[in-house]
Formats: structure tokens, sequence, C-alpha cells
């Protein structure tokens, strides 16, 4: 794949990229591949932030089932990005609240932010890639 | 895409090889796949595959070489949880022969 060309332009370089995650996992194949697309991040050693934002905090929860529209449950997967290095896993509070979750109800250990909190760390990011 | 026979039993295969039905995977598909890689399964070769099997089963994912070293390593102890290790019992890259012969896709960002 491109591992030759990131090496031959930017050997070393770390930048900082969000990973902003919009949509309910499944009925799109964004939730998914935006996952694919961290895990390869990962690969490069960058400085990897994910956010979980709108829809996008169904993503993480607890307990989901897939069996009845037979497709792969990846929920698991977030579960394996700790051992890729990528502990800076961010979901935004009024998304949560819109939808009457906390952080009990995730798969995953999360920081919960502010909007405030949300723009700032948006501000600092190199890159931001939205699914 | 690809079927080959393997024990006496259809299984299809992707362009590389790679097992399609994880679910199908039993240890005549294992020895099949070694042998197509060259790789003469010892004990310690298995060690790896089923660790392999487990991660999968636990994170729906084959990791990634590093993620996998770093694991074994936790799990079996640093004096295989190493590059060398691994690359003498897995020659064309742990991630890769391991995971096929485990019967798993091959792992993302795996070029």
């Amino acid at each position: 794949m491109s591992d030759m060309d990131m090496e031959d332009d930017g050997s070393g370089v770390v930048k900082k990229f969000m990973f902003l995650n919009r949509k309910a996992p499944h009925g799109t194949v964004y939730a998914l591949e935006g996952l694919e697309v961290v895990l390869i991040t990962a690969a490069f050693d960058q400085d990897v932030s994910l956010v979980f934002t709108d829809d996008g905090v169904y993503q993480l929860m607890k307990g989901i089932d897939t069996k009845g529209i037979e497709v792969k449950d990846f929920s698991k997967t977030y579960r394996a990005l700790e051992g890729y290095d990528i502990e800076k896993l961010y979901v935004d509070r009024a998304s949560m609240d819109a939808r009457g979750l906390t952080e009990d109800d995730l798969i995953v250990d999360v920081t919960v932010m502010s909007d405030d909190e949300m723009k700032n760390l948006m501000a600092e990011q190199d890159v931001v890639i939205s699914f | 895409m690809p079927m080959v026979n393997i024990a006496g039993k259809e299984v299809e295969v992707d362009e590389e090889g790679y097992l399609v039905d994880l679910s199908q995977w039993n240890e005549d598909i294992a020895k099949y796949m070694a042998v197509e890689e060259k790789v003469d399964l010892t004990e310690n070769h298995w060690e790896v595959v089923n660790f392999l099997r487990e991660y999968y089963a636990e994170y729906q994912i084959a990791p990634a070489v590093r993620v996998l070293t770093k694991a074994i390593g936790k799990k079996l102890g640093p004096e295989k949880g190493n590059n060398k290790y691994l690359y003498e019992l897995f020659p064309y890259g742990p991630a890769k022969q391991a995971c096929k012969i485990a019967g798993l896709p091959k792992p993302t960002g795996c070029i």
C-alpha cells in the first residue's frame, strides 16, 4: 500500500490526527471504515485522538448485538485500540445527554467533554478527518 | 473466489489464500495453510496460532505485528514477545503468516 510513499516524504514526522465519528455504527460503512483508517494510522506512529459525537456515540455502546442484521459486530475492536497505543478517546457530553447515555453504557474508558473543551482540542490538531 | 479442497472439505479462500469463513477453521485447514506458507508447525507455532484465534475472538480483528508482539510478550513472556522469536517461527511476517494459518483475515494495515 502507501507505506513507501509515507516514508519518503515524512519519515519521523508526527502529526496530531483527530478522527471525528458522527454516525451510528451500522446502516452505513462510515464507522467501520473510520475504525480501519484509525488502525492504519496507528501503524505510522501518529498522535491519534478519537472523538465520538452525535449518533457516533452509539458506536461505543455496550451490548451491541448484530445477529439480526447479519453484519459483523466490530464494537469489540474499540477495546483493542489500547494495544495500538490509541488512548485518547473523547465523547461529546451533549450527544451523550441527548441519548440518555452515560460513561457506564460504553465499552471503553473515555473522557467526556463539553463543547468548549472539544473546540479547543480540535483547534490543536494538524488533521481532522470526519466519518 | 477460489475454492480449495482440504481434507475432503471444500473451503473458500480469498485471492491471497486467506480463509473466507472463519467458522470453517479446523486443524486440517491450519496444516494445509502451513504447507502453503512452507512453515513446519511445531508446538511454538501452535502457541502463536492459538493466541491469534483468542485475540480475534476477543477483539474481532487480526492484530498488526507490533501489537501482536506486545500482546504475546504480556501473555507468554518477553522471550517470546519479540520480533526475533516471532520471525524465526514465521519468516515472512508473523502477523501475515500466522493469521493465515489461524484462519483469520489479513491484518488491517498489513502491507
